[in-house]
C-alpha cells in the first residue's frame, strides 16, 4: 500500500521546466489544478479581508472606518471575488486534479487550453481590484460600487470601477467557458474503457452539468455587461427608459446567468460530497441513479427560475406565480439528494475524520440554506425578505456553508492524495469546529436583523439593529482568523508530515485511490479498465 | 470535541442574553396592513414547517451519527439503491412531503396572497405618487382632499450623529423632515417611479415593497389599520446615500388627515407665490435648500467630491452668465443645470419650487467662496419664466 513515488520519477516524459517556467508553461492537469487551488485560496483571503472591513464598520452604528462610497465598493468586489475568483476556481482546481484521476485518463483532453484558462484568471483579478489602487493615486473614484449585480442605471452612473469590473467579468467568463469545454470534452472522450456514463464518479456528473450550465449562461452575462458598457460609453439605451430601454431587462439577463451560477457553484460540491460520505461511512453511496437524475433536474430547473431574484421589481401576476412555483419545484430533487446523502450515512460504519466532519456540518448548514430558500420563493413573504439581511444570511448558508465548507471537505479529503502527506488531524478538527461555530455566530443574527427590517448594503443602521450586528461582527472575525489555521494546515501538509498511503482512507473507493500518493506526474500511463 | 460543543452552547447563551435586553423583535415587526398580516402568517407557517423538517432530519442524522459508528464496531449494511417496494416507498416520502408543502400547504395560500398583493385598484380610495431620487423621497397626492400636495422628504438625522460627534437620537437614520401622511383605514394606491436610479420604498410594518424604476410606473398599495408613525428605508442599493433615505409614514385618522391636507395646501399655495426678493432673503433661504438637497454631493463647503461630484466653489457654471441677450437662460448655464440636470446631476424642476430654485442658485453664486460677476441674483419670476 505504501508505494512511494520514487520509481515513477525517472521516466523520461516526467521532464518539465523548473522554477517559474514550469508554472507558466505547464500543460499538466495537476500543476494547473494546483495553481487554480492556490489562486482560489489567495483570493478567498483577499475577499475575506474585504468583508472583515465591512463587518468592522458595521460593528456599531455610525461611520467609523470608511465613507459610504468605499463601503459600497467593498461589498460588490467582495462578492465578485468570492464567487468568480475563490469558489469557481476552487471547483475548477478540483476538476483538473481529480477528474482525470477519477475517470482513468492521463490528463485533461485540451491541455494548452487548460493552461490559458488558468492564466486568464490572475489578470482579471488584478483588473477587478486595480481601481482601489488607482484611486489612491487620484485616478478614478475607486472600484465597482453597485454591488456585484451591476444593476443599471446605478452602474451607468458609476465611475471607471464599473468598466474595470465589466472587463474582469468578460475575462473570468472566458476562463470559465474554456474550463467547461475542456471538462466536457475530457468526460466524453477520456473515460477508461468500461466506464459508461452511468458508472462515472458522481463528481464527474456534478461537473458535467456545471460545465453545460456555464456554457449556456456565461454568454448571456457577457452580453448583458457588454450592453451595459455600450450604454455607458457609446450612447446606446438598452437599459435607459428615455431611449426606449428598460432597466429591469438587465435584471432578467443578469439573473438568467445569476441563478444557474448558484448551481454552478454547488453542483461540483454535490458531486464529491457523496463520495466523501461513502468513504467515511464505509458503504457505497445510496441511490446513484436517483442522484444523477436529481442533478440533471436541478440543472434544468436552474435556467427557468431566474426572476425570483427580483419579485419586487414588478411583473405580471402570472409571471410571479410561474416563477414562484417553479422555484419551489427545485426543492423536490434537492429533497431526493438530501435523502440519498443521509441514507448513505444510515447504517454505515462511520468515522469522523476532518473531511467527514466538514461533510456532516455541510449537510446540516446547507440544509438551513435550502429551507430558508424555500421560504424565499413565496412571493408575498419575499416582499419582506428581499434585499434584507435575511437574504444575506440565506445565501451565505448556501454559498459559504454549502459552497466553501464543501470545498474545505474536499481539500481535507484529497490533500493527502495530492501531497503524499497526511495533514494534522487535530488541527483539522479544530479548524472545522472554529469555522462551523463562528459561521453560525456570524449569520444567525443576520436572519433576525433581516426580519426586524434591516436592509442589506447599508453602511450605517438604526439603533435597534446594533446588538445583532455586534455579535455578527465578532463571529465574522473569528471566522476570518480561523481560516489562517486552514492556510497553516495546508502549508505544513505540503511541506511534510506522515506519509499517506495510496488508499489514504480505509473506505475510499474509485480510481484516484489506486495511484500512489502523490500520483506520478503523468497519471495513468496504462489505461485502467473498469468492470 | 466536547469542549467545542460547550463553547458553542456558551456562545449561544451569550447571544440569547444579549438580545433579551435589547429593543428589537425576533420576528417581523407588528403588522399594520392586511398585506403585512398576511406576510407574517405565511412566514410563521413556513418557519414552523421548515423547523419541524429540520429538527426531524437532524434527529435522524444525530441518531445515525451516535449509533452507526466505526469506533463502536458497527458493521455497515450494503444497500446501494432502493430495491424492495418498502424502500421505494421510503425514498418517495421526502419527495411527497415537499410536493405537499410546495404546492398545497404553501402554494395555495401563496396564490391568494399574490393576487391580493397585486390588486392595487379594487376598493382603493386615493392615489399617491412616490418618486425616489438620490437620496430622498418625493410624495405627491393625486386626488381627494389632498390633491395637489407635493413635497420632498429628506433624512433629518444630523451629520454629527453619523460621525459619532453627537449622541444618536432615538430614531437615528429613520427620521425625516416631512413624513408622508396617510389616513387610517383607506386603501391607498401607490404609483411608484424614480428620477435617476432604482430605489425601493419599504416599510417593514406594511409588508409591501416595490422597486421604483426610472421611466416606468410600478404599483403597490397600503391600507394602514392603526394610527401611528411607521419607519422604513430604501432597500435597493442606489449609491452612496442608500443608507440615508428613510421612509417615515404618519398614519392619522381621516379627520386629522383632512385638516392636515387643508393646512398643507394653504402653505403650498403661499410658497408657490412668486414675489420679488432681496439678495439677503434669497441667500438665507438658499442656504437651507442647499444644505438639505445639494450638500450630500457638493458638500457643505462647496468643495464637492471630485471627480464624481464637481466643486461649486470657483466653478465656471456657478459663476458664469446665466441669461443671454434675449433674456432667456442659456444652455449649460447654472439655471439650466439645476432645472434639467445632466448625467449624475438630477433635474430639480419637479422637486423644488420657483422660489427654492432661485434661492439656491443665488446662494451658490454669492456664497461657498463665489462672487458671480454677472447674473448674481436670480429671481423666482425668472425661474418661473424659464419653466415656460
Amino acid at each position: 500500500m505504501s508505494t512511494t513515488t520514487v520509481a515513477h520519477h525517472d521516466e523520461h516524459h516526467d521532464d518539465h521546466p523548473t522554477g517559474i517556467m514550469r508554472w507558466l508553461t505547464t500543460t499538466n492537469h495537476k500543476d494547473i489544478g494546483t495553481m487554480y487551488l492556490t489562486f482560489s485560496l489567495v483570493m478567498f483571503l483577499v475577499g475575506g479581508s474585504m468583508i472583515l472591513g465591512i463587518r468592522a464598520e458595521l460593528f456599531k452604528p455610525g461611520l467609523q472606518l470608511m465613507n459610504p462610497e468605499f463601503f459600497n465598493q467593498l461589498i460588490g468586489v467582495h462578492a465578485l471575488i468570492m464567487i468568480f475568483a475563490a469558489l469557481m476556481p476552487a471547483a475548477t482546481g478540483f476538476a483538473n486534479w481529480m477528474l482525470p484521476l477519477q475517470i482513468g485518463a492521463p490528463d485533461m483532453a485540451l491541455p494548452r487550453l487548460n493552461n490559458w484558462g488558468f492564466w486568464i484568471l490572475p489578470p482579471s483579478a488584478i483588473l477587478l481590484t486595480l481601481p482601489f489602487t488607482l484611486a489612491l493615486f487620484g485616478v478614478g473614484d475607486g472600484a465597482l460600487a453597485t454591488g456585484w449585480t451591476f444593476y443599471p442605471p446605478l452602474s451607468v452612473q458609476g465611475g471607471i470601477g464599473v468598466d474595470f469590473a465589466i472587463f474582469a467579468v468578460h475575462l473570468l467568463g472566458i476562463s470559465s467557458v474554456l474550463g467547461s469545454i475542456n471538462i466536457i470534452v475530457t468526460i466524453y472522450n477520456m473515460r477508461a474503457p468500461g466506464m459508461t456514463l452511468m458508472k462515472m464518479p458522481m463528481f464527474a456528473w456534478g461537473w458535467l452539468i456545471t460545465a453545460f450550465l456555464l456554457i449556456a449562461t456565461i454568454p448571456v452575462l457577457a452580453g448583458a455587461v457588454t450592453m451595459l458598457l455600450t450604454d455607458r460609453h457609446f450612447g446606446t439605451h438598452f437599459f435607459d427608459a428615455a431611449g426606449g430601454g428598460d432597466p429591469i431587462m438587465f435584471q432578467h439577463l443578469f439573473w438568467f446567468f445569476g441563478h444557474p451560477e448558484v448551481y454552478i457553484l454547488l453542483l461540483p460540491v454535490w458531486g464529491f460530497i457523496p463520495q466523501i460520505l461513502q468513504t467515511f461511512s464505509r458503504k457505497p453511496m445510496y441511490g446513484y441513479k436517483a442522484q444523477v437524475y436529481s442533478l440533471w433536474s436541478i440543472g434544468a430547473l436552474a435556467v427557468v427560475v431566474w426572476a425570483h431574484h427580483f419579485f419586487t421589481a414588478g411583473m405580471p401576476v402570472p409571471a410571479l406565480l410561474y416563477f414562484m412555483y417553479s422555484t419551489m419545484a427545485i426543492s423536490l430533487p434537492l429533497a431526493v439528494l438530501f435523502y440519498c446523502w443521509i441514507r448513505t450515512m444510515w447504517k454505515g460504519s462511520m468515522s469522523f475524520e476532518t473531511p467527514m466532519l466538514f461533510t456532516v456540518g455541510w449537510i446540516i448548514l446547507f440544509g438551513i440554506g435550502g429551507l430558508t430558500g424555500l421560504v424565499l420563493a413565496d412571493v408575498a413573504a419575499d416582499a419582506q425578505y428581499h434585499n434584507s439581511y435575511f437574504v444575506v444570511a440565506h445565501f451565505h448558508y448556501t454559498l459559504f456553508a454549502g459552497g466553501i465548507m464543501g470545498i474545505m471537505a474536499g481539500v481535507y479529503y484529497w490533500l493527502p492524495k495530492m501531497t503524499g502527506h497526511m495533514y494534522n488531524e487535530k488541527l483539522g478538527k479544530t479548524h472545522f469546529w472554529l469555522t462551523a461555530i463562528s459561521f453560525n455566530v456570524t449569520f444567525i443574527p443576520q436572519f433576525f436583523v433581516g426580519l426586524a427590517g434591516m436592509p442589506r448594503r447599508i453602511p450605517d443602521y438604526a439603533l435597534q439593529f446594533a446588538e445583532f450586528n455586534m455579535i455578527s461582527t465578532v463571529g465574522a472575525f473569528v471566522l476570518g482568523l480561523s481560516q489562517l489555521l486552514f492556510v497553516y494546515i495546508i502549508l505544513s501538509c505540503v511541506k511534510g508530515g506522515k506519509k499517506a498511503t495510496d488508499n489514504v482512507w480505509e473506505g475510499a473507493q474509485g480510481l484516484e485511490w489506486t495511484l500512489p500518493s502523490p500520483p506520478p506526474y503523468h497519471s495513468f500511463t496504462e489505461q485502467p479498465v473498469v468492470k | 470535541m466536547q469542549g467545542m460543543k460547550k463553547l458553542g452552547v456558551g456562545a449561544f447563551a451569550l447571544f440569547l442574553s444579549l438580545s433579551a435586553r435589547a429593543d428589537f423583535t425576533w420576528n417581523f415587526p407588528e403588522p399594520v396592513t392586511p398585506m403585512a398580516l398576511d406576510t407574517l402568517h405565511v412566514h410563521n407557517k413556513f418557519m414552523l414547517i421548515t423547523a419541524v423538517i429540520f429538527v426531524a432530519v437532524l434527529a435522524i442524522m444525530i441518531y445515525s451519527i451516535v449509533t452507526h459508528r466505526h469506533s463502536k464496531g458497527y458493521k455497515p449494511v450494503a444497500d446501494k439503491a432502493p430495491s424492495t417496494a418498502v424502500e421505494i416507498f421510503w425514498t418517495l416520502i421526502p419527495f411527497a412531503i415537499l410536493l405537499l408543502i410546495d404546492f398545497v400547504i404553501m402554494g395555495i395560500p401563496a396564490y391568494h396572497s399574490v393576487v391580493m398583493m397585486e390588486d392595487t385598484r379594487d376598493q382603493s380610495t386615493m392615489v399617491i405618487k412616490i418618486t425616489g431620487s438620490q437620496w430622498r423621497w418625493q410624495y405627491e397626492y393625486l386626488d381627494g382632499d389632498a390633491k395637489g400636495i407635493k413635497f420632498v422628504s429628506n433624512l433629518a438625522t444630523s451629520n454629527d450623529q453619523m460621525h459619532n460627534e453627537a449622541d444618536k437620537g432615538e430614531h437615528y437614520l429613520l427620521e425625516v423632515d416631512n413624513p408622508l401622511v396617510l389616513p387610517v383605514g383607506e386603501k391607498v394606491r401607490i404609483l411608484m417611479t424614480a428620477s435617476d436610479v432604482l430605489h425601493n420604498w419599504w416599510v417593514p410594518q406594511f409588508g409591501s415593497s416595490r422597486v421604483a424604476v426610472p421611466g416606468f410606473i410600478r404599483e403597490t398599495w397600503v391600507q394602514v389599520e392603526k394610527a401611528g408613525v411607521y419607519r422604513g428605508q430604501c432597500k435597493e442599493l442606489c449609491g452612496k446615500g442608500h443608507g440615508y433615505m428613510p421612509v417615515v409614514v404618519n398614519a392619522v385618522s381621516k379627520e386629522e388627515f383632512a385638516q392636515w391636507a387643508n393646512k398643507k395646501q394653504d402653505e403650498q399655495k403661499a410658497a408657490n407665490d412668486v414675489k420679488e426678493m432681496t439678495k439677503d432673503e434669497l441667500v438665507a433661504q438658499g442656504k437651507v435648500v442647499y444644505e438639505k438637497n445639494c450638500a450630500v454631493c457638493h458638500q457643505v463647503t462647496g468643495a464637492g467630491l471630485p471627480p464624481a461630484f464637481p466643486a461649486l466653489t470657483g466653478s465656471k457654471i456657478a459663476t458664469g452668465p446665466i441669461f443671454g441677450a434675449d433674456g432667456k437662460y442659456q444652455k449649460d448655464s447654472h439655471l439650466d443645470r439645476v432645472l434639467n440636470g445632466k448625467g449624475v446631476m438630477p433635474a430639480w424642476k419637479a422637486t423644488l419650487n420657483d422660489t427654492e430654485i432661485a434661492a439656491v442658485i443665488t446662494y451658490e453664486r454669492n456664497a461657498l467662496g463665489n462672487t458671480a460677476a454677472v447674473d448674481a441674483l436670480v429671481q423666482p419670476a425668472q425661474v418661473k419664466a424659464a419653466r415656460e
